[in-house]
């Protein structure tokens, strides 16, 4: 992999990423292409330019961790670890088939290569802090960084772990929330609103980076403040559109977890040349 | 081999307590042993340990899901975590990252339970738990310890320590019956074969090894021969000792749990496959205790030598 901070060279691996979600979901003719597309800028900039670490050595100790906690965007961790040489690429489309690296939600067992299995929604957070109290421990310097979907705030376990965080002042882990307002029932608000969402990060002792999730100099200026921070974990709240990339796709629901049909998908690649 | 000789009702200390002794002895020799707690840490014993070594103990709160989660962070990097909480709560409330988490990621998360079975008395049904080893059982990969004595249990939890992967560790409040001399060694997946016996053998865990042994003087003085073994390990099951039991004839199993999905069913099971013989169950029938003292609830609920005995002439009966 090349990594690159040019904001054009990573809009463009954005958008391979993008044809890549819908291609892989196409095939697979299930999956959950708009929570993909919503958080494909948060993590290609992680990915290509923010985190260390190194597709040829993925055990090396000192790596950066990143998990994917909500694990049903899968396609877009699998899109990008392929394209950075963690795992075959000419396989993407073997998505959710026996056998394949590619489990509808991310399982170690297949792709040894990732940091966590996940898929079962609340847990990730505190998976991270764990790692992240690890590295403290061993006086290491690697970071943290754990994706949650915007529904999955609504687990009990997220502000158990947001509480632990705080307070044991776990300043080496970074939280993204892919905030697309959508969940499967609808939208957020319809189904249970997490607002004021910004200010119960704050409450819950978080240091708060509110953006526009595909913007990518923002996400690397979030980054960049969250590793400076210190004595508390950063959660940063990335404002996105499910289904970003896509007109038809865009904001709409049934996108949460309906694959695109050969016509969608065709249509869906016209848009993302 | 032990000799048959007539077993002297001793008090020990609280396998919980032996447990937090273990685990600070662990800590000294190996510095990637943490723990972690859920504000209980004065009733399972994890203080000790706290005490000594406060950078590498994480009090979560009264957040046991969490707490399960930050172990298994732990572990993914590197650290021998042992999270602790009552069983009612490591386990019920933590099952589903005990399982995620944990046992599909095969991760070196070990869990304690302290405060099992219904003899933790006045506090009642909530804290109890009665379905812990039906429940830490279902989770393939987890191996399930539960250790009879103060011997046994520092045994384990060192056994657990160095065994990579996960392990569910039961404990019980009261003070334990000495069961085992100081020194004797112990491995995970073997059973303790305790007494010698030719008409059946009693098959007990925790702290109805004790009343198995009790029970087992009683059946002599009436002329009946009962051997009895230690399942302190109940994951993986040691097959060798249930076909050397079953041999026998007839097989009486003994535990503080529930006797749907714990010991005794598991049992069962494997003598299914290997060699059927008759068996009785001594446990808790589909239901919840209630508060008294220990003592009350385990001659309410049927859980003493007398019950074994009764068992083990219905199974004679059978034979």
């Amino acid at each position: 992999m090349k990594r690159t901070s040019d904001v054009a060279a990573l809009e463009a691996i954005c958008k391979q990423t993008r044809r890549r979600i819908i291609e892989m979901t196409g095939a697979a003719k299930s999956g959950h292409p708009g929570g993909s597309l919503s958080a494909v800028e948060i993590v290609v900039t992680l990915f290509y330019d923010v985190m260390n670490h190194d597709p040829a050595n993925p055990n090396w100790p000192d790596r950066d961790r990143f998990i994917l906690s909500k694990g049903h965007a899968a396609p877009v961790l699998y899109a990008v670890m392929a394209s950075c040489g963690y795992c075959p690429e000419d396989q993407l489309n073997t998505l959710r088939k026996l056998g394949s690296p590619y489990q509808g939600h991310p399982d170690r067992r297949f792709l040894p290569s990732l940091e966590a299995s996940t898929g079962s929604l609340g847990q990730g957070l505190s998976l991270a802090l764990g790692m992240g109290a690890a590295a403290r421990l061993n006086g290491a310097s690697w970071r943290t960084y754990v994706v949650l979907g915007d529904g999955e705030c609504q687990e009990g376990q997220i502000w158990e772990a947001a509480m632990f965080g705080a307070y044991h002042k776990i300043d080496n882990v970074c939280a993204i929330v892919d905030y697309n307002k959508i969940q499967l029932d609808g939208f957020i608000k319809d189904v249970m609103e997490l607002e004021p969402f910004v200010e119960k990060w704050r409450a819950f002792g978080w240091h708060v980076i509110e953006l526009d999730g595909h913007q990518i100099p923002a996400l690397q200026k979030a980054f960049a403040e969250a590793a400076a921070t210190k004595g508390r974990p950063t959660v940063i709240i990335a404002h996105t559109v499910k289904g970003k990339g896509v007109s038809f796709m865009e904001n709409n629901p049934k996108f949460h977890g309906v694959a695109p049909t050969p016509a969608e998908v065709e249509l869906a690649l016209k848009e993302l040349q | 081999m032990a000799a048959n000789t007539k077993f002297e009702l001793k008090l020990g200390p609280a396998t919980r307590e032996a447990f937090g002794q273990a685990l600070v002895e662990l800590g000294r020799e190996n510095p990637d042993v943490v723990a972690v707690d859920a504000d209980l840490s004065k009733s399972t014993f994890t203080h000790l340990f706290a005490k000594e070594f406060p950078e590498r103990f994480f009090s979560c709160g009264i957040a046991e899901a969490n707490m399960v989660g930050v172990a298994a962070g732990l572990a993914a990097a590197g650290k021998i975590p042992f999270a602790a909480s009552f069983a009612s709560f490591a386990v019920n409330k933590g099952f589903e990252q005990m399982r995620v988490l944990v046992a599909y990621p095969n991760e070196n998360v070990k869990i304690v339970g302290t405060h099992a079975g219904i003899s933790i008395g006045e506090d009642g049904p909530s804290q109890m738990a009665v379905e812990d080893i039906s429940l830490a059982c279902s989770l393939p990969g987890f191996v399930v310890l539960s250790p009879a004595d103060e011997i046994c249990m520092k045994a384990m939890v060192r056994a657990a320590a160095a065994h990579k992967g996960p392990v569910y560790i039961r404990a019980g409040r009261p003070k334990a019956p000495v069961v085992y001399p100081a020194g004797k060694t112990f491995e995970i997946g073997r059973a303790e074969w305790l007494r010698e016996g030719k008409d059946l053998a009693v098959l007990a865990t925790g702290l109805m090894v004790a009343q198995a042994l009790l029970a087992a003087d009683e059946l002599e003085s009436e002329g009946i021969s009962a051997a009895v073994v230690d399942f302190c390990t109940i994951k993986p099951l040691d097959r060798e000792a249930i076909f050397r039991a079953a041999s026998m004839g007839g097989i009486v199993v003994a535990e503080e749990h529930l006797v749907d999905g714990g010991l005794g069913v598991r049992v069962a099971q494997a003598a299914a496959e290997i060699c059927p013989c008759p068996m009785e169950f001594v446990g808790i029938r589909d239901t919840y205790a209630e508060s008294a003292t220990p003592e009350q609830l385990l001659d309410k609920y049927g859980l003493l030598a007398r019950d074994i005995c009764a068992a083990a002439r219905r199974v004679l009966t059978r034979k």
